[in-house]
């Protein structure tokens, strides 16, 4: 177990690992998410409150899940890069990071077009719409404090030690938010919590959310391999890599 | 117990690039030993290295044979470190600063011996002046209170002889020499070069090599 | 050092082991800070006058009609004296920084996280507080409605609380950076919003004529996390800035 953790950590193990892992993943990814959204987007049936302007969950939801899941995993990789001064789990965060912002953005965005026709408004003060807001606030701070140092290991520390100190904060951040909007409107429409969603409906949701993961994975592995090379461009290993190819 | 810090197999890559490599330290009770090399080449990351500082580094650091970084706590307690910067809060008065460093290193000597320290570098009748308004020199001189008024074992100076006058050099000198005589160690980075300390030890950092005599 | 110095010399301290003396640390680094604000008594009255000015923009800025003061009151006053602890976050650990007594700080045979706390405490102390004792004051300006100038100064001076704990972990992230002021802000804005929600929640609970110690006990579980999270991750930051 402690043997498999270090060879882990090793930069040109994970970069062979990497490369056999990635092109699976991102057939997994591909073929989900196409199945997923012909499914969601032609086949489905339409909500009868909503009609057709619900099909944008199909994108929305997957969204927001990994934006809330790249976040926790960016707090998972700042501690193990912290506790036990694994690189690679640091070249994987500053990889992630980005698309995490990226996918809270896409969840706001598409939220916020979902709003218009259920609504009537491009933004409404939802929960779910402000703890998403304060996440993309919460993924800028981490990706610029990253850049703000001068070395990039320090930048690298100051980054762990920020999305852990999120990590712990998005459920307080969470439950203040809902607590708040309880308050402020009672009784509101809340976009994801219907009763019984029929199966057609969930199904090609559920198989978005996992073709968004898979994607998050091969993203990660794929720009991953791209860091070790960056960082680990003088050594050795990397050097041979490159002269063995014709 | 006789004071002993080493370092074993040191390495320190800053940036991609190794500052050294294979580096051993061995300093005990007695000894004065100075670390040399051009700008840039690890100095002040070796002492802060030896002083349990910095920690993600190859190898392995033992102060009275255990290593860091549990023993770190009983390294600091009796370590005495001056870096670049003077360490002196500029709305305090000398005194105020010394009081509060022995406050913070868990000594307790009465204001009496703190003035005694502070006259002994030259700087009686300013106890209560707020340091703002002394000469750099003179506050250089605050911070050198501290080894007079201050009887850790361990001695770490980065650079200690910066902006003081020619006499201050040869009695920081005498002070260092005298330290190192009554069982006391010494790790210095100066370009002075310490004529007047006898038997000092050199460790030369120069990119990959180090040499030590 | 004109003397001869070499006839004083007593033997250097034999090696010994680190002991207690860290609640001495605590205290000597507390009345230190706080003797630093007693001589400069301007850096501590910065915050409250920026309060005080931030609170006569709203009337200018939106309308003098009582009515519509009182609607906003509890938030503006909350919002207001928030964004005045921030102001002076940025300076918490930078002058100690600049002068080198915060590096050795670090080298004292004490935990770090400790010995923080008696400078956060300071700056709660000399921020946190007088903007919470000051606050009813400017309720007064705005038509604050009775019955929440209580709840006004107590949320405010337990939420001012988590405001320093979290807010010196953004301090001591940025103290090492030219510009870190404004970068500071966005690091620490996110994480205060808890804070501002149960704050004018208290607020607006005592207006209702309902009960606002829940709120209030509510921020204080939160200053009880901070308390127990917080000075792990400031020492963290502060280490990270100075030895990289």
């Amino acid at each position: 177990m402690w043997a498999f953790f270090h060879k882990l950590g090793s930069p040109r193990w994970f970069y062979g690992i990497a490369a056999r892992l990635s092109p699976w993943c991102w057939a997994l990814a591909l073929a989900l998410i196409l199945v997923g959204s012909v499914w969601g987007l032609a086949f489905a049936p339409a909500d009868y409150q909503q009609g057709n302007s619900f099909r944008i969950i199909y994108v929305h939801v997957p969204a927001a899940f990994l934006a809330q899941s790249i976040f926790l995993a960016l707090a998972a990789s700042g501690f193990v890069f912290m506790v036990w001064k694994i690189k690679i789990a640091d070249m994987a965060a500053a990889m992630m990071a980005p698309l995490g912002a990226a996918m809270t953005a896409i969840a706001l965005l598409s939220g916020s077009v979902w709003g218009k026709p259920t609504w009537g408004t491009w933004w409404q003060w939802d929960a779910r719409l402000t703890s998403m807001l304060i996440l993309l606030f919460l993924y800028l701070g981490v990706m610029l404090i990253r850049r703000a140092f001068a070395r990039p290991q320090s930048g690298a520390k100051a980054a762990s030690v920020l999305a852990m100190v999120g990590v712990i904060n998005i459920p307080i951040i969470k439950y203040s938010v809902e607590w708040w909007n309880t308050l402020h409107q009672p009784a509101s429409f809340t976009i994801t919590e219907r009763p019984a969603m029929p199966v057609e409906m969930w199904m090609p949701l559920l198989i978005m959310v996992l073709g968004f993961y898979a994607f998050f994975a091969a993203f990660t592995l794929t720009r991953t391999r791209t860091e070790i090379l960056r960082r680990e461009g003088h050594k050795r290993w990397v050097k041979e890599l490159f002269e063995e190819r014709p | 117990m006789r004071l002993c810090l080493e370092a074993r197999q040191l390495a320190c890559e800053r940036d991609g690039r190794w500052l050294f490599r294979g580096l051993d330290v061995v300093l005990k009770a007695g000894e004065v030993l100075r670390v040399e090399g051009p700008n840039g080449s690890g100095k002040t990351t070796l002492l802060k290295i030896l002083c349990g500082q910095i920690a993600d580094v190859d190898g392995e650091v033992r102060w009275q044979g255990r290593a860091l970084p549990r023993a770190r706590a009983d390294l600091l307690a009796n370590l005495l470190y001056l870096g670049h910067a003077p360490g002196i809060k500029a709305n305090l008065s000398a005194l105020e600063n010394l009081r509060w460093y022995q406050a913070l290193g868990g000594e307790g000597r009465p204001d009496a011996e703190l003035e005694a320290a502070l006259a002994e570098v030259g700087l009686a009748g300013f106890e209560d002046v707020p340091t703002a308004q002394l000469s750099a020199g003179q506050k250089r001189r605050v911070t050198l209170a501290r080894l007079v008024s201050s009887r850790r074992a361990l001695w770490v100076l980065d650079e200690p002889f910066t902006a003081i006058d020619v006499a201050g050099v040869a009695a920081l000198e005498r002070r260092l020499a005298s330290h190192a005589a009554s069982g006391g160690a010494v790790l210095v980075t100066t370009h002075h070069p310490l004529s007047n300390v006898p038997g000092v030890r050199r460790l030369t950092m120069d990119g990959q090599r180090q040499v030590a005599s | 050092m004109n003397t001869p110095m070499s006839g004083s010399i007593e033997a250097a301290e034999p090696v010994r082991e680190a002991g207690d003396g860290l609640g001495r640390a605590m205290a000597a680094t507390f009345r230190r800070d706080l003797t630093a604000v007693a001589r400069r008594p301007g850096d501590a009255l910065t915050p409250l006058v920026f309060f005080a000015m931030v609170i006569t923009l709203f009337p200018l800025g939106i309308s003098p009609e009582p009515e519509r003061l009182a609607l906003i009151a509890p938030g503006v006053l909350w919002v207001a004296a928030l964004l005045s602890a921030l102001l002076s976050l940025d300076g918490l650990f930078r002058g100690d920084f600049e002068d080198g007594t915060l590096e050795q700080l670090l080298l004292a045979p004490h935990p770090l996280s400790l010995l923080v706390l008696a400078k956060v405490a300071v700056h709660w102390l000399t921020t946190g507080l007088p903007l919470a004792l000051m606050a009813p004051l400017l309720g007064v300006l705005l038509a604050l409605p009775q019955g929440s100038y209580l709840a006004l100064s107590a949320t405010l001076a337990l939420g001012s609380g988590c405001i320093s704990l979290i807010g010196a972990i953004g301090a001591g992230l940025t103290v090492g950076l030219a510009r870190g002021g404004m970068l500071l802000s966005l690091l620490v804005l996110p994480l205060f919003m808890p804070v501002l929600i149960f704050g004018t929640g208290a607020m607006g609970a005592a207006l209702g004529g309902g009960e606002w110690l829940g709120h209030l006990a509510v921020i204080g579980a939160l200053l009880s996390v901070a308390l127990m999270a917080a000075p792990v991750a400031i020492a963290a930051s502060l280490r990270i800035s100075i030895h990289g």
